[in-house]
């Protein structure tokens, strides 16, 4: 057994990414994601790595795509404002087939913004990660041990649909320090890339890492077979964890941070004898559908809590087709709703 | 039967999309020869960049990246710090190098980053019809300065030479031209130089190439020639500007 280890997150992520083979990191400073950054910019060194502070978020989403594209477990990290400028590089890397991390610890928007935790990229992160038709695998940890998990299986999941994965956090996880139990390193093999831009040796044609297609039936084809991908992604991969629902007349969903929120009022509601659950997302692309829909045909109601003004109360509603009311509580512009606010929201359901 | 001449094994047999009378058959052809010559094809990875050039990605034999708009040299990083024992060369027009890529192309230099970087110059952007380009020079007619850059307005040409041989990281900047077969010889030996370069661990370096673009200035091949010698060669004179011998890197 590993031993137990106490972090912050956003240092967890890095540890955790170094573990999973990643020695390719390209950042740009940005609160609340420093940490990690600067942990990396300790820790690279030490196993032979690359730690590099990019002149912009632009550079160092390119520098990912170049190691990318060579072949290598590379990430980025960033917060809202900054995921904005690498989200040429996103669509780029997604138009290229190329897998990759790019972790955001999310803060308040639109614009500057704020630097307290916010869940307000919700649909940059599952929808619009940037221009053209595509997807981003799209992971929701709400622990700092999930934090370290998930990272280890964005890589996996990304190597194995050749394509971009986002590890979507918040200042909370990123700032918060829990107990966590660290991968040993290098428990997994490396995947083959055959590929990669590299270098042919002599041995084989060029290989052309490349998102440019003039003929518009070329480009439809490349475009509906990375969609044919990515109907096996939502068919397999859809993840989401369900706590008190069996018998639950209302059903609280949400992820990440305000999870932690949702399930402090869930467990006070089962205190006074209400039948209450919580959902919560692990994956928010490919969002779980399939969990909520099926929750649906024994749940009256459901109440999303998002640190927004509500984003991924559309996809929960797109779930359970309008089968059931779906209602929304948030706050927003950095501030965590409470498990008192929540608990009232779902008295108020319960008793409509 | 002897063979006198051939093209390069680093070219493939795609056939190239140029406009008659422009140089990038020629610089493509002279780079070539310089991973022929210095034996490195099978280790080299190009980064082909948005403008005429985008689709580079298909005539060099190398592998190859295309890196969106003006971050080549991003790309370029990224690919060095995964593969420090490979080759790996930008080519990138003025456009990408010198507007929309000016802080990558800066900050790779300043990094002293061990690259080769190839850059076009022909004062205009090419693939997009004709628009004013940061090396267009004052009183230029393009389609987005009609009267002519007005330097009041649209600012002073970009000398992307000089600019770099200023930075501490860049081991080798010269500037060339194609427009005679004395300056191709000139072109040919810098290019590889810049290659060797790298294969020495020296750092950061570039070969600025002025280059026509008959298309988009309304010239013929042979005016246009004529046009970049009367008109770039006063703005852009040529020459090496830097060349630190043992390199930039301790």
């Amino acid at each position: 057994m590993a031993e137990k280890v106490l972090m912050k997150g956003n240092e967890a992520l890095a540890e955790a990414a170094i573990r999973a083979g990643c020695h390719h990191f390209f950042g740009y400073p940005i609160t609340p994601q420093t940490e990690l950054a600067a942990y990396m910019a300790k820790r690279m060194p030490q196993v032979g790595g690359t730690y590099l502070q990019a002149e912009s978020e632009l550079a160092a989403v390119n520098m990912v795509l170049g190691a990318a594209s060579a072949g290598v477990r590379a990430m980025t990290s960033s917060s809202s404002p900054g995921v904005s400028l690498k989200g040429e590089g996103i669509s780029y890397m997604a138009g290229s087939d190329l897998p990759a991390l790019i972790i955001n610890v999310q803060r308040g928007g639109p614009g500057l913004g704020g630097i307290q935790p916010s869940q307000a990229d919700y649909w940059q992160a599952t929808k619009a990660g940037g221009h053209g038709d595509f997807q981003v695998l799209v992971f929701a940890p709400s622990t700092v041990q999930e934090m370290v998990d998930l990272v280890s299986d964005a890589f996996d999941t990304a190597d194995k649909y050749r394509m971009p994965a986002m590890i979507l956090a918040d200042g909370m996880l990123g700032q918060m320090m829990e107990p966590v139990v660290l991968p040993e390193v290098g428990e997994k093999r490396p995947v083959e890339k055959p590929w990669a831009a590299n270098g042919h040796q002599d041995r084989r044609f060029h290989n052309v890492i490349n998102s440019l297609y003039l003929t518009p039936e070329k480009l439809e084809d490349l475009v509906l077979a990375r969609y044919e991908r990515y109907k096996v992604i939502e068919a397999t991969e859809q993840r989401a964890e369900e706590y008190l629902t069996e018998d639950a007349e209302l059903v609280v969903v949400a992820y990440g941070a305000s999870a932690r929120v949702a399930r402090s009022a869930v467990n006070k509601a089962r205190e006074q004898g209400k039948k209450v659950g919580l959902i919560r997302p692990i994956t928010l692309w490919p969002f779980p559908k399939d969990t909520l829909k099926a929750a649906a045909a024994h749940v009256r109601k459901m109440l999303t809590v998002e640190m927004s003004m509500g984003q991924m109360v559309d996809d929960v509603r797109l779930a359970v087709e309008c089968a059931i009311p779906v209602e929304f509580f948030g706050r927003t512009g950095g501030i965590i709703p409470t498990p008192a606010e929540v608990l009232g929201q779902i008295d108020r359901m319960l008793t409509e | 039967m002897a063979i006198v001449f051939q093209k390069p094994h680093a070219l493939t047999d795609a056939p190239l999309h140029y406009c008659p009378g422009c140089t990038h058959g020629i610089v493509h052809r002279l780079v070539a020869q310089a991973l022929d010559e210095l034996g490195i094809e099978g280790r080299t990875v190009g980064v082909a960049s948005v403008g005429c050039s985008v689709m580079s990605y298909d005539y060099f034999a190398c592998d190859m990246v295309e890196a969106p708009h003006g971050r080549a040299q991003a790309v370029a990083t990224g690919l060095k710090r995964a593969l420090p024992d490979r080759v790996i060369f930008t080519y990138q027009g003025d456009g990408d190098l010198a507007a929309i890529g000016t802080a990558e192309t800066v900050h790779a230099a300043t990094r002293g980053e061990n690259i080769t970087v190839i850059f076009i110059n022909n004062a205009i952007y090419g693939m997009t019809g004709g628009q004013m380009a940061p090396t267009s020079l004052p009183g230029q007619v393009t389609q987005t300065t009609p009267y002519g850059r007005d330097t009041n307005t649209a600012g002073y040409p970009v000398r992307v030479c000089e600019l770099l041989s200023t930075l501490d990281g860049v081991a080798f900047a010269q500037r060339v031209t194609v427009d005679s077969v004395k300056n191709v010889n000139i072109v040919c030996q810098a290019i590889k130089k810049a290659f060797q370069n790298q294969l020495d661990g020296k750092g950061y370096s570039i070969v600025e190439v002025l280059s026509t673009c008959p298309t988009n200035w309304g010239l013929s091949p042979v005016e246009a020639l004529d046009w970049l010698r009367d008109n770039m060669l006063p703005y852009y004179p040529l020459g090496v500007y830097k060349d630190v011998e043992g390199g930039v890197k301790k």
